[in-house]
């Protein structure tokens, strides 16, 4: 067994990692402003805005995969242009893998975060405004710290959720060693040709890290809310 | 320097819509009471002069223009007080950090804790302090900005009757020596009687009685007549007459009345009890 540790490869888990990281910042970036848009607004727009970020929850992989593809291709007019401006590829490179997981993932970032920022009392935000503090500020100093289970489920959801897809990782990205080849992947490829005691140990790998993951998050969201009372 | 209102909003009540039509002069340094039914505007018209809230209209505090036609200051820079009925405390940060959150004066922040007595607490987090202490601690909060204007939204009526007094007496004590203007939304007489020195009363959303406190609140001018507003509670046959038990602030009391009266209430009405006192005695409790 230590013998198969010892000698495997673990290229597909660093890149599924590096993929899931990368993936992971990106939007929360992105999903940080937009989430709290989505709690304050009461604007129509609202709920086409929600219905759209909520639409790769639904959606095959396949479809998702299928239109990046063809908005990423060297043909379409997205990926001609990044591809004379930055001389960026965005289909079968490791880049192309971060901005599919990014739409693919989106709605894990913003839900959690949108909810975290509805629980938080409108009148300690006020109060922060009214102690002369700007709406940023107020997101760093007063939201995001009053909302810590719903931060921590954002992230750690998101990341999961990276790491764990494989539709469109495979679509987009094929399965270069060492450039789209995640963890994912790889255990598909061993299947196919039926190495079935390799398909065993990646698979057995992605169980422990992903429950030891699951699980910490709930047992901090546990004592958390105990110690406030929830 | 006068704080000088003039505004003008459409609301959608609960009931129907109406217009908040406002326009008051108010003295530096006087301490208004605003009261009316729930639903009147008294809310939002702190809301409106706090910034959280749009209207139309002007705001002017002295020289600086809060509000006219295009322009309106944001909340941020008005350096108001406001005093929430929930405290809204920042649950992340102990009761020090509340205060410094606002301003790093860290002897005005020692100061307002000595002044209401939190010292003792002032590491302590929201969440483990009583009610009554997180009104104090937000109290402390809302005048670390040294506000020209303290707002603050029936911030006593969760709490009991011992708690608010000692409240009330602190709100005083800082109002005089901050020398703030203080607008409170209050629904309780008694605190409006202790701690304003004019009465504004809201309905649908224009005023319709402002004066000086013991004009306003006292309800039967000149008549010499003991008069309490209650529900009546039940009514108990006993023998020949009928009892009514009538509740009034804090007390029950019972009136006898006969049976032709008698018809004339039903329980969960609202009453008027009254009678001529033509000597009043007055005895300490």
């Amino acid at each position: 067994m230590i013998e198969i540790l010892q000698t495997l490869d673990y290229e597909p888990f660093i890149l599924s990692f590096k993929l899931a990281s990368l993936t992971t910042l990106i939007l929360f970036l992105i999903s940080l402003p937009l989430s709290w848009y989505l709690s304050q607004t009461s604007s129509k727009a609202k709920p086409f805005i929600e219905a759209l970020t909520a639409l790769p929850i639904v959606l095959p992989p396949s479809v998702l995969g299928f239109y990046i593809l063809v908005v990423f291709s060297q043909n379409s007019p997205l990926g001609a242009f990044f591809e004379d401006v930055f001389g960026v590829q965005l289909v079968f490179t490791f880049t192309g893998l971060v901005v599919a997981s990014c739409f693919y993932s989106l709605p894990f970032m913003v839900q959690p975060l949108q909810g975290g920022f509805e629980s938080i009392n409108k009148n300690m935000l006020e109060a922060s405004y009214i102690s002369g503090k700007s709406k940023l500020e107020t997101i760093f100093r007063v939201a995001l710290p009053n909302m810590k289970p719903a931060l921590l489920t954002a992230l750690i959801v998101t990341f999961a959720h990276t790491v764990g897809e494989f539709g469109v990782v495979l679509m987009v990205g094929g399965s270069i060693p060492g450039e789209t080849k995640v963890a994912s992947v790889a255990i598909y490829e061993m299947v196919e040709i039926m190495d079935y005691s390799m398909a065993h140990v990646y698979s057995g790998i992605m169980i422990v890290m992903s429950f030891s993951v699951l699980l910490s998050v709930y047992t901090f969201n546990k004592h958390h809310n105990k110690r406030f009372g929830l | 320097m006068m704080i000088q209102i003039k505004i003008n909003k459409r609301l959608h009540g609960s009931n129907a819509d109406m217009t908040l039509d406002v326009d008051l002069s108010i003295k530096e340094g006087s301490f208004i009471a605003l009261t009316g039914q729930s639903g009147s505007g008294k809310t939002t018209l702190l809301r409106i002069l706090a910034g959280l809230e749009e209207a139309d209209g002007v705001i002017k505090v002295g020289e600086d223009i809060w509000q006219e036609e295009s322009l309106k200051i944001p909340t941020q820079k008005r350096h108001i007080g406001f005093v929430f009925q929930d405290y809204a405390l920042f649950e992340n940060m102990s009761v020090l950090q509340n205060l410094l959150f606002v301003s790093k004066d860290r002897d005005l922040a020692f100061k307002l804790l000595e002044m209401t007595e939190l010292t003792q607490l002032e590491s302590r987090m929201p969440n483990t302090l009583s009610g009554g202490q997180k009104q104090r601690v937000s109290l402390c909060r809302a005048m670390m900005s040294r506000p020209k204007l303290l707002l603050m939204d029936e911030p006593l009526s969760a709490l009991d009757v011992e708690m608010r007094n000692r409240l009330q007496r602190e709100i005083l004590a800082l109002h005089k020596e901050f020398n703030t203007t203080t607008i409170l939304v209050s629904h309780d007489p008694s605190e409006i009687y202790k701690l304003a020195d004019r009465v504004v009363v809201l309905s649908q959303g224009k005023i319709v009685k402002d004066g000086r406190v013991k004009e306003i609140l006292r309800q039967t001018e000149g008549s010499q007549k003991f008069s309490f507003r209650g529900e009546l509670l039940d009514i108990i046959k006993a023998d020949v007459v009928f009892i009514a038990v009538v509740s009034i602030g804090q007390q029950i009391v019972e009136v006898v009345l006969d049976e032709e009266e008698m018809k004339s209430f039903k329980i969960g009405d609202e009453v008027q009890v009254s009678t001529k006192a033509f000597a009043p005695t007055l005895s300490k409790v």
